[in-house]
């Protein structure tokens, strides 16, 4: 009964708003009804200022897709909130890469971080570098992945050709001295270009070294065939003077990057190095500079600092070109090893 | 019991009106609409206080800085351009979405020839203050950069001179970057 007494009432209420409809505007006629295909009459807006400003958000929000617009947007790849190979780095911010394989200039660890991304991205970053010596030939090549602005992983690969050199040094004509390097680098303070000019981007870091010709390091000399280098880099773009400024202090024990082993029966211990690196930003995409690395000289082989001017240029976002002229000084006793870097990144 | 209900319910029923046609459904929901300044063109902003400190960082004092950029005339070019590039790049354009864009050009170009030393005052709110509640992150303001950079370069400012300017402005990312 209570239930029946609602709906007729409700009936009655919907009778009345009916009749009410029906009092106030006019019967509609099919003919009457705007036609769809038709292009539609913007509708006058009350006032002028509101008019503009309702209409560029209506425009903003009823703005078509591209045409090659997905649902998935322009991430490539995205796992969570942890955005794969999109970029958003300003160029060259992620340095050259080292002949460790580390970001940084020719020769010199920098604490940048490798990669294109941005805070809550993962990027990657390969290269290939080649030296040209009067007496030897360097290649390697290697592959970094970078979390952030905060972690940098790397792996690489240095072949060191020692060609006629090998036959003098009794090692056999043309023998190639081969070390892989593994590295971690951790951004734990500052920021390469924002913030204060004072506080440069910090980074500690570990490089991991292992020769291949474990025999032929210890035949001459060496104490091991591994080692463990340890880094503190603090680098820093100066703006007001378009330089950037980097020193790295180096913990280590290996004989020419650990080519020729790491230590000796003499002198097995770590020995605290500096490399500092000075660049001027041309433009946007170049930048020239010089670059300075001492090292020990556990094996008494009159090992020398090494020194490179590079030019590095972004020939795209993505990839990365360097250029310089390397004086490695005294390298395995011979001496004058001045010559050619070429060596090109590839980053996303 | 059950009567109570279904007569209160069929009682509001009949009570409920349709709302008139010519609603003011502004004035209803307490909607307030801004009205652009007839002279000025910009929306009204919440009372601050106005100082050249708000810019962020001192001004340079170089003649030939400021005429690099081309002076204030460049300046205010190089500012409206920063912005439109910015307003029409997919990376950031919904960032500046439904904010005033008349006041934005204003007060960016006036902070650009505070810091450049072209004898302005800036009358904006703080950086902090300025970007309050947006969430920028460091890929928005990166962005950002490189179409103040493309701005500079269409203007022809030498190098280094865009670099001096990035670099009066680059301190103040802590009181921008949010996440």
């Amino acid at each position: 009964m209570t239930l029946f007494a609602s709906c007729v009432l409700a009936a009655c209420h919907g009778a009345a708003v009916l009749a009410v409809a029906a009092g106030e505007a006019p019967a509609v006629r099919i003919e009457d009804l705007p036609v769809l295909d038709a292009a539609p009459q913007p509708e006058p807006m009350p006032t002028a200022g509101a008019a503009t400003r309702n209409t560029a958000l209506a425009q903003i929000a009823l703005k078509p897709l591209a045409p090659d617009a997905t649902a998935l947007s322009d991430d490539i790849v995205r796992i969570g909130r942890t955005r794969f190979f999109k970029g958003g780095k300003l160029l060259l911010t992620n340095g050259a890469t080292t002949l460790e394989g580390s970001s940084g200039g020719g020769i010199a660890r920098w604490a940048t971080i490798a990669g294109r991304q941005v805070p809550g991205g993962v990027g990657v970053s390969g290269h290939a570098t080649a030296i040209e010596l009067p007496d030897f030939g360097w290649r390697s090549y290697g592959f970094a992945v970078g979390v952030g602005d905060r972690l940098e992983l790397s792996i690489a690969r240095a072949n060191f050709d020692t060609r006629d050199a090998g036959a003098v040094l009794g090692l056999g004509q043309g023998y190639t001295f081969n070390i892989d390097t593994f590295g971690a680098k951790l951004r734990v303070a500052g920021d390469l270009v924002y913030g204060e000019a004072w506080l440069p981007q910090i980074a500690i870091g570990i490089e991991r070294k292992r020769s291949r010709d474990s025999a032929r390091v210890r035949g001459l000399g060496a104490a091991d065939d591994a080692g463990t280098d340890y880094t503190v880099s603090a680098t820093k773009l100066l703006l007001a003077r378009s330089l950037l400024v980097n020193a790295t202090l180096r913990y280590t024990a290996a004989n020419e990057l650990g080519l020729l082993g790491f230590g000796s029966a003499a002198s097995a211990g770590h020995k605290l190095q500096l490399e500092g690196s000075l660049g001027y930003q041309l433009s946007r995409r170049a930048m020239v500079g010089v670059e300075y690395r001492s090292k020990p000289d556990n094996l008494g082989l009159g090992e020398d600092d090494w020194m490179d001017l590079f030019a590095a240029y972004a020939i795209t976002d993505h990839l990365t070109l360097t250029a310089a002229y390397v004086d490695l000084g005294r390298v395995a006793t011979f001496p004058g090893q001045r010559g050619g870097l070429v060596s090109a990144q590839v980053a996303f | 019991m059950l009567l109570t209900i279904a007569s209160a319910a069929a009682a509001m029923m009949v009570l409920q009106q349709a709302p008139a046609q010519d609603t003011d459904w502004d004035a209803e929901f307490g909607v307030e609409v801004k009205e652009r300044d007839p002279v000025t063109g910009e929306l009204p902003v919440a009372p601050y206080e106005q100082s050249n400190a708000n810019a962020g960082a001192a001004p340079y004092g170089s003649a030939a800085l400021a005429a690099d950029f081309g002076g204030r005339e460049g300046i205010t070019r190089i500012a409206t351009r920063t912005v439109e590039l910015s307003e029409a790049d997919p990376r950031i354009a919904a960032i500046f979405a439904g904010h005033d864009m008349v006041r934005l050009k204003r007060t960016l170009a006036e902070q650009f020839c505070y810091l450049v030393g072209a004898g302005c005052n800036y009358t904006g709110r703080d950086m902090r203050a300025a970007h309050a509640q947006m969430g920028l992150a460091k890929a928005d303001l990166n962005a950002l950069v490189e179409n103040l950079q493309a701005a500079m370069r269409e203007a022809g400012v030498p190098f280094a001179a865009q670099n001096r300017l990035l670099a009066k402005l680059a301190p103040s990312s802590k009181d921008i970057i949010e996440r």
